[in-house]
């Protein structure tokens, strides 16, 4: 079976969700790979949600939010802005590609930025392949096997 | 709670066990270091195991009844099969589990090894560090066979684990190590539960600590975080009035759980995180990541980039003593 990326998106509720419903109305193609969750702001992202996404299942996190200037909240993509790369780097230091976690700015006009920017992604994380954590869960089998005790 | 059982005409008294695993022994110091306290506990509790600070054997352990020790103390994290088996035989024998320290609670110290795997450790302890002679490549073997049958070491472990991983624990006493005056106040609350009947708190309760941040608990002066450049403590001489990370000097307050009486902090040295992630958050990098990037002073993402370039270590530090309790658990591939 070929590999489908698991991709979850977080999606501001003032630009680009509403730019990933344009796209929808619009009738543009869009891959099924991205889980798109709502928020209300791309500052809400929190590091925390990318990693938990991480190590739960998906092979890339995107995250979408106002364009610079535009943010609803007149600085929280900014946050997300200054948050994301340091994300990134703490995700490459621990051994997972960065080019999994992405931050994309799609105003709600952009439909087809959407489409293109979601496109794209699910093709890089195609060619990186599937994400799978090692020793994430504690083997207890293995552990036990170990014992040569009695 | 507490056995029942009576012994000519006296109450026993409840159990006491304190083990280490993958620890520095810092913890069994915390807990001498409790002062007249100590001899309270000793009054108090009959101490059945002890390592640190008794001669028991393991065996003693074994011969236990199960859940007839009361309270287990249990410090440092799960590194090799050895810790792994004493817990799993603690955990059978007490009523009460408990991770005492950095270590059992989050990984600790030790599990900053999560960074690297089992092979690049021991290719780097006996054969790559500077101060290694070792001309005949010996590397330690977990069986060895002599005449008088096979010797066993440990297994040592790819990845550190917390003790909440590898057993069910009852309560968290964090720190590194848990401060001597929450450790008696923790004592006290253990004695009038026990001695007065009142009722045990809800299971996984962090213990000995507040559900504040460090930050709440530090006594310099806080304003507009907004910073330009990171520097080391020792690169520059810190303001001893002002948030240490209003100074660029990466101070992990924000993320990490009030309970030490910011003592670090007020002596004037960055917060390293040992009291763990704070109440409600799950991964104390990430929190880190969080609280940095609100505060770097710069739009620009070329000069965004740069500034976070400059943080030295960055999972080494913001995961110096949870680790094992990351989302993401260890380096991965």
């Amino acid at each position: 079976m070929s590999f489908e990326p698991k991709l979850v998106g977080f999606l501001c509720n003032w630009c680009s969700y509403t730019g990933a419903d344009l796209a929808g109305t619009s009738r543009l193609k869009i891959p099924p790979n991205l889980r798109a969750i709502r928020v209300m702001c791309s500052g809400r992202v929190d590091p925390s949600f990318i990693l938990t996404a991480l190590s739960k299942g998906a092979d890339g996190v995107l995250v979408l939010g106002c364009h610079p200037g535009d943010c609803h909240y007149s600085e929280g993509n900014y946050n997300c802005q200054r948050r994301l790369p340091i994300t990134k780097s703490l995700v490459e230091q621990m051994g997972i590609d960065p080019r999994r976690v992405r931050l994309e700015w799609v105003s709600a006009s952009e439909a087809s930025l959407f489409q293109e920017v979601v496109s794209e992604f699910t093709e890089q994380i195609r060619s990186l392949g599937p994400l799978e954590l090692k020793e994430f869960d504690f083997d207890r089998a293995a552990a036990d096997a170990q014992l040569v005790h009695e | 709670m507490p056995s029942s059982s009576m012994s000519e005409g006296m109450m026993a008294k409840p159990k006491l066990a304190l083990y280490w695993a993958a620890s520095c022994g810092g913890c069994e110091i915390a807990v001498l270091d409790t002062e007249l306290k100590v001899l309270e506990i000793a009054d108090f509790f009959d101490i059945i195991f002890w390592p640190c600070a008794l001669d028991f054997k393991y065996d003693d352990v074994r011969a236990m009844e199960d859940k007839s020790i009361t309270l287990t103390l249990f410090n440092g994290a799960i590194r090799n099969s050895e810790n792994y088996e004493i817990a799993k035989l603690l955990r059978q024998k007490s009523v009460v589990m408990c991770a005492f320290g950095s270590c059992a609670s989050d990984g600790g110290i030790p599990a900053l090894a999560n960074l690297k795997s089992k092979e690049e450790i021991l290719q780097y302890v006996y054969h790559d560090s500077p101060s290694t002679t070792n001309p005949e490549n010996v590397r330690p073997e977990t069986a060895h066979q002599v005449a008088e049958g096979t010797l066993r070491l440990p297994e040592m472990w790819n990845t550190v684990r917390s003790l909440g991983q590898v057993v069910d624990v009852d309560y968290i006493i964090p720190g590194c190590p848990p401060q001597p005056d929450q450790i008696s106040i923790v004592v006290d609350a253990v004695v009038d539960i026990l001695k007065n009947g009142k009722p045990l708190p809800p299971k996984g309760t962090v213990l000995g600590a507040d559900v504040r941040t460090c930050c709440d608990e530090c006594d310099r002066k806080k304003d507009v975080k907004k910073i330009k450049q990171f520097v080391r403590p020792h690169e520059v001489v810190a303001d001893p009035e002002v948030c240490l990370l209003e100074q660029g000097i990466l101070c992990m307050g924000p993320a990490t759980r009030a309970g030490c009486g910011g003592k670090c902090v007020n002596a004037g040295v960055p917060c390293r995180g040992c009291y763990g992630q704070p109440a409600n958050v799950k991964d104390q990098g990430a929190k880190m990541a969080s609280a940095i990037g609100g505060v770097l002073d710069t739009d620009d993402p070329k000069e965004i980039e740069e500034l976070v370039a400059t943080i030295p270590d960055m999972a080494g530090t913001f995961y110096r003593f949870s680790m094992s309790e990351s989302l993401l658990r260890r380096r991965q591939g």
